[in-house]
Parts: C-alpha cells; structure tokens; sequence
C-alpha cells in the first residue's frame, strides 16, 4: 500500500531522513517511533506530497507519489498535530467544509460526530472545545472521508487517557475495515497497543523494525522471570532448567500471586538503541 | 471550480462570525449613508462624503480583509489542511478574492444610493477596479505574512497610505503631486469627474503601473512563499 525505498532529504546543510526505506502492508497499522525532531512529520509530509525529497522513491496505491490524482489523494486522510480547525465555526460547518471538497453526502457528518462522541457539541463554535474533544473533531474530518490511508501524526499528543481511549479504539476501528494506518508517536505504550509493526526512527534513520512484541522480545537480553509472592515478596529468576524446580514448588504451595518474563518495553529499547549513540556523540563533542 | 465554491461559502459563513472582518465592510458604507444624510454645508461639493470614503473604502477594506484572513489561515493551519484536501492554491486565492471582491461590491452599492443614477454605473466601475488592486495588493501581503501580527505590522502603513493621501491631497499640493502615483489618487480624479469625458493618460497609466505592480508582487511573494 505504501512504499518507499532510499528517501533522503536535507533542509539545508542539515540531513533530516538518511536512507528510508518502508513496505507497509494494506489494513495494518504501522507506527513510526521517534523522540521530537527525529524526521517522522518530515517522512509523513514526503508521503504524502506535501514535501518534495532529495532522492528515493515513494509509492503509494502502486503509483509514484508525484503522479498520485485528485482521485488517489481523496481516499487519504491526513491528521497532523497543529489542529488547523475552523475555531468560529460550529463543528458540523466545519465537516461541512471539508465534506463539499470531498464530495461527501452531509448526512455522513452527524453520523461521524456522534462516532467520535461529539453529537451533542455539533452546534458548538470550535473555539468552545476542550483539547480532547479538538482532537476528535480533528479525526472526525479525516474518518468521514472513509479513507484507504489513514495518516496521523501524533493524534494523541497531550491528551488525558480517556481521550486517547478512545482515539485509540477509533483508530482500531479503522483498521478493522481494511484502512491501512500510519500513525506517528512519541508515545510508546500506544504504539505497543495498537501498531501491528513499528520501525524506530533516530536521526533521520530507521535503527529497527518488525511488530512491537518481536522488537521488545529481539531485546530482552535478561532473560529473566519475575515473580510477585502472595506474600507482597518478589522473587526474579533466571529463565532456564534451574528455575524451573523453583517455580513448580511456589506453584504447589499456591504461593504465587503473578508471574512473568522480563521482556524489556519498547521504550527502553528505544533508550538502549539510541542511548547508545548519543554517548558516542558525547565521546566526539 | 467547485472548490472556489466552498472557499466562498466558508469565509462567508467564518465572515459573519469574525467581527473584525466584518466591520471592514460595513464601517463605511454606514458612515456615507450617515454623513450624507446628517451634515449639510454651503458650498460642499455634490456626493462629497460619498465620493470621500468611496476612495478611503477602496483602499482599506479589501486589502486588509485579504491579508488578514490569509494569514490566520496560514497561522492556525488551516490552509495547510486545505492544501492537504487536494484545494489548488489557485482555487483558494481565487474563492477569497471573488468573496472579498463581492462583498466590498455589495458595500459599494450601499454607497451609490445617494449618487444620482446615471453615474452608478461610473462610479461601480471604478470601484470595481480599486477593489480589484487592492485585493491583489492584500493577497501579497497575505502571502508574504507567516501570521496575523507580521500581517498587520505589514498592510497597516501601506493601508494608511493608500486610502489617506487621496484624503489628505485635497488639503495640501505637495501631497497632491506625491498621492498622484497611487491609484487610490488617479481612481478619486475619475470618480470626480464621473465621466470618460477628458479622461487623463495620467490617471489610466498610473493605475495599469499600481496593478501591474500588485500582480508582480504578489506573484514574486508567491513564488518565494507558497501558501505554506
């Protein structure tokens, strides 16, 4: 659905993205990881046309990026984290808006708002809505167009966990009805929850890839079991053939209240992969 | 052309709700009706008020309409998020100047009640062709701006200069020669005159140079800006 293949690109003497390359599978959700500043927007903003690139190749919908139609662009929507609502106008004209451009029926936008929860707020001037409720009238523009790409540069950004709650099964909703998702965040917790495959994005270049428990179980040089004793006690073992005795006899004596390996988050993988590289920068400064 | 369609219907729709805006258009059609009709002196000129604040409007409005809701479009993100749904820049130029172009017409109208019929149509056309320069000469500073204060720190003297010299030039020669390469100036010569009768090289040439000028420059600002 979406590729890419050796995208380079400098904004002056400063190279933002070194090498990417991607393969993005229809109706699945890729997150693209990163700390601020890493490229991810510049990437999305390459994808989609929106920024032209020193070398590499884009292909969306089979098709060259620069060859993509009005056609091809209507079936991708695009949410990035500046808001760009109307904020005068009341959340239905500002639907309204992006439905005549779009050509979709008006009917189509009580039923994205009540989707998104913002039923009862459709008259209300965007001004007059909390962050939260900005980010959904946000995805509501993008999910009424029913698009086949779905493009969205962290829509949970500052948002309470309610909210993102509920973006999130939005998201997966989407996803379930064959939308392939590109999603953007700094937040790894999210990206383990809802990507089917993650890449980690540092400097300009992808340092790994693969779906979020592979990467997270690719890392876990531990290899450890903790245990959590009814008792409040916690024990970590060794995973091998000598904790194995140890266990079976706490699991007789129905002492265990939970169990689980060590496998290392996503986060600290991350801080182990680009921790590493900023000590080596900090060797040369 | 669908979209220039949508682009209209929205700043409509925004315009009523964005009192900054809106007063641009209103302020001085109401205060023409109100003068001409409240004050009354010996020896005015006939449609003075009129012909005053026609040219103060035709300076003023569209050009600070034009680069104000360019440049909040571009600081609240909102024109990149129309960029993103496929609207051509063009289209997006063209619905803000059409509706800003109609709206000052429909002020203008508002003014040319008082004027005696036979010279509305006159007096239409040369505001038609004010409204037009001052557009494209908002349009570049709309686009040139990043956000509303570099916008308005930008068409503030420039404003100031176009709708007041002709103002201030019926007071004072020096100011006179110097309002002459304004085409707010050479558009009030004509709109005293009220007729194509001894129309001046002068007048039809300055105003061709201030809108040729006002298309360069805003190409030139469009060229090196976008509408990002």
């Amino acid at each position: 659905m979406i590729k890419a293949k050796g995208i380079y690109k400098s904004f002056a003497d400063k190279k933002v993205l070194s090498g990417i390359d991607l393969d993005i599978k229809p109706g699945t959700i890729f997150g693209l990881l990163g700390p601020s500043g890493a490229g991810k927007t510049t990437l999305i903003k390459i994808i989609t046309g929106q920024l032209g690139f020193d070398s590499g190749e884009v292909v969306v919908f089979g098709k060259s990026a620069d060859e993509l139609n009005g056609t091809d662009k209507k079936k991708i929507g695009i949410m990035m984290d500046n808001h760009g609502i109307y904020d005068r106008l009341s959340c239905t004209d500002n639907l309204k808006i992006f439905a005549d451009i779009y050509g979709v029926d008006h009917k189509k936008i009580d039923e994205t708002l009540r989707k998104v929860g913002l039923a009862e707020s459709a008259k209300k001037p965007a001004m007059k809505l909390s962050k939260g409720m900005r980010a959904r009238l946000q995805l509501a523009r993008v999910l009424m167009i029913e698009p086949k790409i779905l493009f969205l540069d962290e829509p949970t950004s500052g948002l309470d966990p309610m909210t993102m709650k509920y973006i999130h099964k939005l998201i997966t909703e989407q996803r379930d009805k064959s939308c392939t998702i590109f999603l953007t965040t700094h937040n790894m917790e999210e990206a383990t929850v809802l990507c089917d495959e993650v890449a980690l994005l540092n400097e300009g270049k992808i340092i790994d890839r693969g779906a979020p428990h592979e990467i997270c179980r690719k890392y876990n040089h531990q290899k450890k079991i903790n245990i959590h004793l009814k008792s409040g006690e916690d024990i970590e073992l060794e995973d091998g053939a000598k904790s194995a005795d140890k266990i079976f006899s706490l699991m007789e004596q129905g002492r265990i209240e939970t169990i689980h390996s060590s496998e290392p988050t996503l986060e600290t993988v991350f801080i182990e992969l680009t921790g590493r590289k900023l000590e080596e920068e900090e060797k040369y400064a | 052309m669908r979209n220039v369609g949508v682009i209209i219907k929205k700043q409509l729709k925004d315009t009523i709700k964005n009192k900054t805006v809106l007063i641009q258009f209103i302020m001085f059609p109401v205060m023409t009706l109100v003068m001409e009709n409240a004050i009354h002196i010996k020896d005015m000129p006939e449609n003075f008020f009129t012909k005053l604040f026609a040219v103060m409007y035709m300076g003023m409005a569209p050009l600070t309409a034009v680069a104000s809701i360019i440049s909040e479009e571009k600081e609240k993100n909102t024109l990149r998020v129309l960029m993103m749904a496929n609207v051509k820049p063009w289209e997006y130029l063209a619905g803000v100047g059409i509706y800003v172009w109609t709206l000052c017409m429909a002020g203008a109208g508002i003014m040319a009640t008082g004027l005696p019929s036979e010279q509305i149509p006159f007096f239409l056309g040369i505001m038609a062709a004010g409204f037009a320069i001052s557009i494209a000469i908002g349009a570049c500073i709309g686009v040139f701006s990043s956000n509303q204060m570099v916008a308005t720190s930008l068409f503030m003297p420039v404003m100031l200069v176009f709708s007041f010299a002709p103002m201030l030039a019926m007071f004072n020669d020096k100011i006179e020669k110097v309002a002459g390469i304004f085409y707010t100036q050479q558009l009030r010569i004509l709109m005293n005159q009220m007729s194509f009768d001894g129309i001046k090289t002068e007048t039809v040439l300055v105003t061709a140079i201030n809108a040729l000028l006002g298309l360069v420059l805003f190409f030139i600002a469009f060229k090196k800006k976008g509408l990002e």
